[in-house]
């Protein structure tokens, strides 16, 4: 019998503030242990926070492009729990009131070999604000463990989604759009080495049509590829564990990466009772219609919304347009280079998914370093349109803008590489060519029309790539059968 | 010059009658000679304090410098003061030297002021008689066999036996109010976030204020002046227009109208208590001021909300001293837990843990309803009970306390006991609203009595100038304590 496996995640984002969501201190990553935590991070006696807007002006442009409810007035509450790198042994987290209501987001799956692709709404549950722990250092102190209160009060926002997923590849796929999402409307870097976005994932399974099953919480997993690991893994244990005759008990796990597995931390039993209350030295977070449309000003047009008029407007393939809005650096390129050769998106389209993209890739660069300005790029897809540069043509003067730089007009003047669309000159280059090779014209004239290639790239080479491709075909074709 | 009003010392600094550092160590010398036996003081550090005095010095001889400049005044230990040793009267911060100033210490230090010390309170502020403090307790200068009152105990007994010009205090429950009028002196608790609580160490966040204790009236509106103001470290501090709190000292009476709430007349009050009282209330018609009966139906209920509310903050705020980065750590200990529980159970006195323990219980799962909201809603109640009071009166009126000072160790195996001496101040905190207390009599024992005046919000230059002008027709502020003259 088939087992349906049910997923919800919970994503924290950190945001991209500057300092602290309660202190003045530095975000910045990497820093020495402990310099980047003031009095109130360090939960000195007497120290008060203060709320940081920025944390708040994010968490709105979340609920915005999430279409969620954002409340006009929400909580922070204390979570009330004992560990060494929270310092004040309460976390300020946000728990029947929190900033960002319910919202949705659509994700893309797409197609594989046995099945179609499809897309699907996952629902959001709320996202709430919260400030991050301190991490312990558990090597280079022998018998001692080390804290770095570095991180400690970074603003995060946590991200509940509804258990709306039912595969380990939908929620890597939704987790992904997040990944997208909030970098696209810039609150927050996505950097998942440092820690940007980190995963825990609620997973449970059952026999299609019944009820929940019990559900372990995975936690803290910080690439997509442990994500998807894990959930494999435990959605797999707990399928194991029912068929064996057991049961799965509500817990908490952990996912070993070298291992490949997931353990229990805690049971449900030994759960905390975080004894959660409005904090006192915070005041409720006031919202109001005025301040959420100035920031709606400020939202960039959404991916899925530029997915869809890539296809509509654009005629773009859905895949194209999934690439395409992949990063907002990527579309961005994409409209820039559009404005340059207007009409001509799949041309753009083309050359961004392939030569540009292949040259990122070698080169192990983002989009957003890429050396290549939309002008320039416009300015070579310019010239294949208006038939000056061939195709051919055309990416010679791409490795020299990505290696040189330099303007796409002056590279193709001073290489020569405008087309050869003067008929005598042509002619004159071919009839040499059939001259040099009589072998293959006897060939050609025999019937092997396959030959035909051959002289075709001979003639390219000829003129280094710079004769009008139809009308040199149309020479070549002519003159070897003329003499037949 | 020890009985010298701060504007009188103000004057004498002023037009060189005497220095900074002269009156400095005048204070230094009282309190060298009767601090061991008031312990009002937890900390004393001559070379700071004096080193503050000659730059005052320095800033007078300038003819620069404000009001304060110079003028000695004690620090509550609950207030963080660089480079000060800062306890809340607890071993767990026995150690803990402060790197950084509280905004009231900043207050003061720009004002010139001296700091001349940290004064003893009962041990993070949960007391009501001193006894509290690990530093040992504190004696009321007018009768050592009595408490000072708490939790700013030692503050009141610095003003009251004349160890300091002024002092700070801080007040939860009526911890200014109280021992104020225990040892018969002013003191005012402001509107909750007129004064910052930035670097204040928090009791219950909610209901903690500071304020000045002092000898007259007028001298607290000196202080207050140099203490309330906006500052954003403190997200519950409110911005409100500046105001000089001493503007209105000298306003007449005529039309006052003072609210007398039955409920704190009633079971309970010790009978002098009861006399001094209406005895001030005489005054004040003799003043020109008018008198009604006000209801405060829910202020009976304020006892058990407080000990709901406040120890359920005080549980998560002292969270903090675990042992880990700064205060007591237990010497030994086998893991995490074993630390965190020796250090704490080691660090903190049983009136703390006591409060820990019901904070935790009434916001652990399934009691939060019942406990916590409940009060919350309760606390609503009572905050709206003075709002519809205030319709009818311009200030209320009544006891600080029950009785006078109790005696040292009669209520330390009674918390119950204890906790009912703060049942006329602890309604004012649960509303926010600003309270005060100045002598108005003694009572049977000699011991001096306070007369509670609670103000509408923002109303303290109203209050201050109800109590001046009563000050001005009495000399009850002016009583010292016989032995403590010398």
């Amino acid at each position: 019998m088939k087992w349906e496996i049910v997923i919800g995640l919970e994503v924290h984002a950190q945001l991209s503030t500057s300092s602290k969501i309660f202190s003045g201190a530095s975000t910045a990553f990497g820093a020495e242990a402990n310099t980047q935590a003031c009095a109130v991070d360090l939960a000195l006696p007497g120290v008060l926070p203060v709320l940081n807007r920025g944390a708040v002006e994010r968490a709105i442009k979340f609920g915005l492009a999430v279409g969620a409810h954002i409340a006009p007035r929400s909580v922070f509450s204390r979570k009330n729990y004992f560990y060494p790198d929270l310092p004040k042994g309460y976390q300020i987290s946000q728990f029947d009131l929190p900033i960002i209501g319910q919202g949705a987001l659509t994700i893309c799956v797409p197609e594989t070999t046995t099945e179609k692709a499809y897309e699907k709404l996952v629902r959001l549950t709320r996202a709430h604000l919260e400030e991050d722990a301190g991490k312990s250092l558990h090597e280079d102190f022998r018998g001692m463990t080390g804290i770095d209160l570095n991180r400690a009060g970074t603003p995060l926002l946590e991200i509940v989604s509804e258990p709306d997923m039912r595969s380990a590849t939908e929620a890597v796929i939704y987790a992904k759009m997040l990944h997208t999402l909030v970098r696209w409307i810039g609150i927050c870097d996505g950097n998942m080495q440092e820690g940007s976005l980190r995963f825990d994932a609620n997973v449970s399974v059952r026999r299609p049509g019944a009820e929940l099953g019990a559900r372990r919480e995975i936690k803290n997993l910080n690439s997509f590829r442990f994500l998807q690991q894990a959930i494999e893994y435990e959605a797999q244990w707990q399928i194991d564990t029912l068929e064996a005759g057991g049961k799965v008990q509500q817990a908490t796990v952990l996912f070993d990466s070298d291992k490949c597995e997931t353990r229990a931390m805690r049971s449900k039993e030994d759960a905390h009772d975080y004894r959660y209350f409005p904090d006192p030295d915070l005041l409720p977070v006031a919202i109001d219609a005025d301040w959420i449309e100035r920031v709606r000003k400020t939202l960039p047009e959404l991916p899925l919304a530029k997915r869809a008029r890539y296809v509509a407007d654009l005629d773009l393939s859905a895949y194209d347009a999934d690439t395409l809005t992949s990063s907002r650096e990527m579309a961005d390129l994409f409209e820039a280079t559009l404005s340059e050769v207007p009409g001509e998106a799949k041309l753009c389209a083309n050359w961004l998914m392939g030569d540009v993209s292949a040259s990122l890739n070698r080169e192990d660069r983002d989009v957003a370093h890429c050396p290549i300005s939309p002008q320039q790029l416009g300015g070579v897809l310019k010239r294949i349109v208006d038939g000056t540069i061939s195709n051919f043509a055309a990416k010679e003067v791409f490795k020299t803008l990505w290696s040189e730089g330099g303007d796409p007009d002056v590279i193709i003047e001073e290489k020569g590489l405008k087309q050869i669309s003067d008929v005598g000159t042509l002619e004159a280059m071919i009839d040499k060519i059939i001259a040099d090779n009589a072998a293959q014209v006897a060939e050609y004239r025999s019937g092997k029309e396959k030959v035909f290639g051959f002289f075709v790239g001979l003639a390219m080479k000829a003129s280094k790539g710079s004769a009008n491709p139809a009308q040199m075909q149309e020479i070549l074709k002519r003159k070897l059968s003329n003499q037949k | 010059m020890i009985n010298f009003s701060l504007l009188q010392l103000g004057d004498a600094l002023r037009s060189k009658k005497i220095s900074s550092v002269e009156l400095t160590q005048l204070y230094l010398d009282r309190i060298a000679a009767l601090n061991p036996e008031l312990n009002a003081y937890i900390t004393v550090n001559e070379e700071m304090t004096l080193a503050q005095a000659r730059a005052a010095d320095a800033q007078l001889k300038q003819g620069e410098g404000g009001a304060l400049t110079g003028i000695p005044v004690a620090q509550k230990d609950i207030f963080c003061a660089a480079g000060w040793r800062t306890t809340c009267g607890s071993k767990m911060l026995s150690n803990f030297v402060s790197p950084y100033d509280a905004h009231v210490i900043e207050q003061f230090n720009r004002a010139g002021a001296v700091n001349l010390g940290k004064t003893n309170m009962d041990e993070f502020a949960m007391g009501s008689s001193n006894e509290t403090s690990y530093f040992g307790i504190v004696k009321n200068p007018w009768n050592h066999k009595t408490v000072p009152g708490g939790s700013s105990g030692g503050s009141a007994t610095a003003v009251a036996a004349r160890l300091c010009a002024a002092a700070t205090g801080t007040d939860t429950g009526g911890s200014i109010r109280q021992p104020a009028a225990l040892c018969g002196i002013s003191g005012l608790k402001p509107t909750y976030g007129v004064v910052s609580r930035y670097g204040m160490i928090a009791f219950a966040s909610s209901l903690d204020q500071a304020g000045p204790m002092a000898h007259s009236a007028e001298d607290l509106a000196l202080l207050l002046n140099v203490m309330a103001g906006f500052d954003e470290r403190d997200s519950t501090s409110i911005k409100c227009e500046t105001t000089d709190y001493a503007q209105d000292l000298s306003k007449p009476l005529s039309g006052l109208r003072i609210g007398l709430p039955k409920e704190f007349f009633a079971a309970g009050l010790g009978a002098d208590v009861a006399r001094a009282i209406e005895a001030s209330i005489a005054e004040y018609r003799k003043l020109g001021a008018t008198v009604v009966d006000v209801s405060l139906p829910n202020s009976r209920l304020s006892i058990p909300v407080y000990y709901v509310l406040a120890p359920a903050e005080a549980s998560s705020n002292l969270s903090r001293f675990d042992g880990v980065r700064y205060g007591y750590r237990a010497p030994e200990y086998t893991n995490l837990a074993d630390m965190y529980e020796k250090s704490r159970a080691q660090g903190f006195g049983e009136e703390v843990k006591r409060r820990i323990m019901i904070g935790t219980y009434v916001l652990s799962h399934g009691y939060y309803d019942a406990y916590y909201l409940q009060a919350q809603k309760i606390r609503r109640l009572i905050a709206q009970d003075f709002s519809d009071a205030f319709k009818q009166c311009d200030v209320i009126m009544g006891p600080t306390t029950p009785t006078t000072a109790f005696n040292l160790g009669e209520k330390g195996d009674d918390p119950v006991q204890m906790y009912l001496s703060d049942i006329y101040t602890i309604a004012v905190n649960l509303a926010g609203l600003p309270g005060m207390s100045i002598p108005a009599g003694l009572g049977d024992s000699g011991m001096p009595i306070g007369l509670q005046i609670i103000g509408n919000y923002f109303d303290e230059a109203r209050m201050l100038n109800v109590a001046h002008q009563y000050q001005q027709v009495t000399d009850w502020h002016t009583r010292m304590p016989q032995h403590v003259k010398a």
